[in-house]
């Protein structure tokens, strides 16, 4: 039997089988589209001696390569900050998306594309290339603060609030959106389009080189954070009667937020739903410890992501769906599938 | 002394809900807090805990409560609040091991294992906990709680809001006379709030019955708890009867004037 006393299937079968299934995705994931490779093809470039091809070996490098790590990525990291926001709100409805986190940094990086020759050339000037990132890093932090704040001026248990919040957040966000979108030139709203379906359209090495360090940092610092986590299901009270300073675990959480949704979006726009039906999938299977959830959202979710760029690439080829809306398509009835069969969140 | 609190006041939000209370818990010493709704109990816990901020002194273990550093603390002083909600898939065993950062995950821990024996939960260890009754999540909490500091050596401090009232009678006098017995024998020093009377003269060492936020009286339960005191306190009638175990049982009588019932048909049958 693989589930153990407690319905839970073990740690490490089940490490075995989401490796077993990263590594499938990954080879599908560089293989597939509308140049194909095969596998063989894959391990002559990998192996540096095929200069009789140089097409696959362009796609290979150039295109797949860095569109896998930079999917990968953000997948995990979206799914990590889903599973920290969870905890944080005791919330299973948490979620960069519905609380206006990705809202909120996806507006920043607009204003950025649409303002960076007029009223924010300033801030161009001043940080260059990172100037997206950093936008939507801050846009995406003040968000999660902001949240925060409206769901916890209500009190303890202020679920609705939060939503509700969430929902105005993203309200407003739209419409700022929608009325930037009047001053965007054609250039500008094609860009527009990316930001707010999801693409990975853009990866490239200089994509990864901007976004994958602080993605990889807010992956790797949220483990740190699980015990403390874990208390925090218990009540903010409990926190410090355990022994932490929940504050300070506040403010590292929503930091790890702000910076890992913040680079997702501003390397591959609005991607909803795998924030959300992550974490939930691996606390059915795995239990609510963050010990267990951080780590393995990342690499399910890294998993989950690459398999539905792989298939918006295919399905409509030579057109690509973007991955955004590929992404609420599985993630909305997988959702509503996983609500109607649930005992507890 | 384990615990000392001088002088503590409390305002929220422009009233002061608890004002100028002074107490003292000693090793081994079970003090109760007794009052009607709204006295401020639960909020001079809180305020004793730290969780919320007051005026006045708190001394735990010796050292100002602000001077502790909180992993430290929470190996000496562990807080039982009225109410825990879990709403995610955590286990009894995980809840528990929430308290014992120190203890490796995945070994068998034998104090766990003894705790949970003591409380009658053992059988419940893989279950998940929301969906427990009220009375296992209760006795879940208190043993995830006595986690924390049962085997701390030195000056220990256990705050407990209520840890009875989801409990049927017979848990109810398994948790305090547990409870007890770690005060006696460990030297944990107890300050517990309680509702039922009856349990308060049972197994307080010492009581204190607030009313409005300040200490109407204090004292063993021969002191506080009588007719008078009741009535001024609580607006209630009883009847208290000293029973040759040494502590009173409270009989209530009513909140309004002495009415006389009817005997019941039932009980006549019965006699």
């Amino acid at each position: 039997m693989i589930r153990d006393a407690t319905g839970r299937f073990g740690y490490t079968p089940s490490l075995v089988v989401v490796v077993s299934a990263a590594a499938v995705v990954a080879l599908v994931s560089v293989s597939s589209g509308a140049y194909p490779l095969s596998v063989a093809d894959i391990l002559r470039v990998l192996a540096g001696r095929d200069a009789s091809d140089p097409v696959a070996s362009m796609v290979l490098l150039d295109v797949r390569l860095p569109r896998f790590l930079l999917g990968f990525l953000v997948g995990a990291v979206l799914s990590v900050s889903g599973a920290l926001l969870q905890g944080l709100f005791r919330n299973p409805l948490a979620d960069p998306g519905l609380i206006g986190v990705s809202a909120g940094a996806s507006l920043a990086a607009i204003a950025v594309i649409v303002l960076g020759g007029t009223w924010l050339g300033g801030w161009l000037a001043l940080f260059g290339e990172w100037a997206l990132p950093v936008a939507a890093f801050l846009g995406g932090s003040a968000t999660v603060l902001l949240a925060w704040r409206i769901a916890h001026r209500a009190g303890q248990s202020a679920v609705a609030t939060l939503l509700l919040a969430g929902i105005a957040i993203n309200a407003v966000a739209g419409a700022a959106t929608g009325l930037l979108t009047f001053y965007a030139t054609d250039d500008e709203l094609r860009s527009l389009t990316f930001w707010t379906m999801g693409s990975l359209g853009h990866a490239g090495w200089d994509e990864l080189l901007i976004g994958a360090p602080f993605m990889v940092l807010a992956i790797l610092v949220a483990p740190w954070l699980a015990r403390p986590l874990d208390a925090f299901l218990l009540g903010e009270s409990v926190v410090g009667h355990l022994g932490y300073r929940p504050d300070r675990v506040k403010k590292a959480a929503i930091l790890v937020v702000g910076l890992g949704v913040g680079a997702a979006v501003a390397v591959s726009g609005l991607i909803g739903f795998v924030g959300l039906v992550v974490p939930h999938l691996v606390r059915q299977l795995l239990g609510a410890s963050h010990r267990v959830v951080l780590p393995f959202s990342a690499l399910v979710g890294g998993t989950l992501l690459v398999a539905a760029d792989s298939l918006a690439r295919v399905v409509v080829a030579p057109a690509e769906l973007p991955i955004g809306l590929m992404m609420a398509l599985i993630g909305g009835p997988f959702f509503l599938g996983l609500l109607m069969r649930r005992k507890v969140m | 002394m384990v615990l000392s609190v001088r002088n503590l006041s409390v305002s929220l939000g422009g009233t002061t809900v608890v004002s100028d209370i002074s107490l003292s818990v000693a090793a081994g010493e079970v003090l109760m807090l007794l009052g009607p709704n709204g006295a401020g109990k639960s909020t001079l816990l809180k305020a004793v805990s730290g969780e919320i901020s007051s005026t006045g002194r708190i001394v735990v273990g010796g050292c100002e409560l602000n001077n502790w550093e909180p992993s430290q603390l929470a190996r000496r002083r562990a807080v039982m609040p009225q109410r825990v909600e879990v709403n995610f898939p955590l286990t009894v065993e995980e809840v528990i091991a929430l308290g014992r950062p120190a203890v490796f995950r995945g070994c068998v821990d034998p104090v766990v294992q003894k705790l949970m024996e003591a409380l009658d939960i053992a059988q419940l260890r893989h279950r998940l906990v929301p969906e427990l009754s009220g009375g296992e999540q209760q006795r879940l909490q208190l043993a995830r709680v006595l986690g924390q500091i049962i085997d701390t050596p030195g000056q220990r401090v256990l705050l407990l809001d209520e840890c009875t009232s989801a409990l049927d009678p017979a848990h109810q006098q398994l948790v305090l006379e547990f409870v007890q017995r770690l005060a006696r024998e460990q030297g944990v020093g107890v300050l517990a709030i309680v509702h039922d009377l009856n349990l308060a003269a049972q197994f307080a060492d010492r009581l204190i019955i607030m009313r409005e936020g300040r200490c109407f009286h204090e004292g063993c339960a021969c002191e506080v708890l009588t007719p008078s005191v009741l009535k001024a306190v609580y607006g209630y009638r009883a009847r208290v009867i000293p029973l040759p175990e040494g502590y009173p049982v409270i009989v209530p009588l009513g909140s309004g004037p002495v009415q006389r019932a009817p005997s019941k048909p039932s009980c006549r049958q019965a006699s």
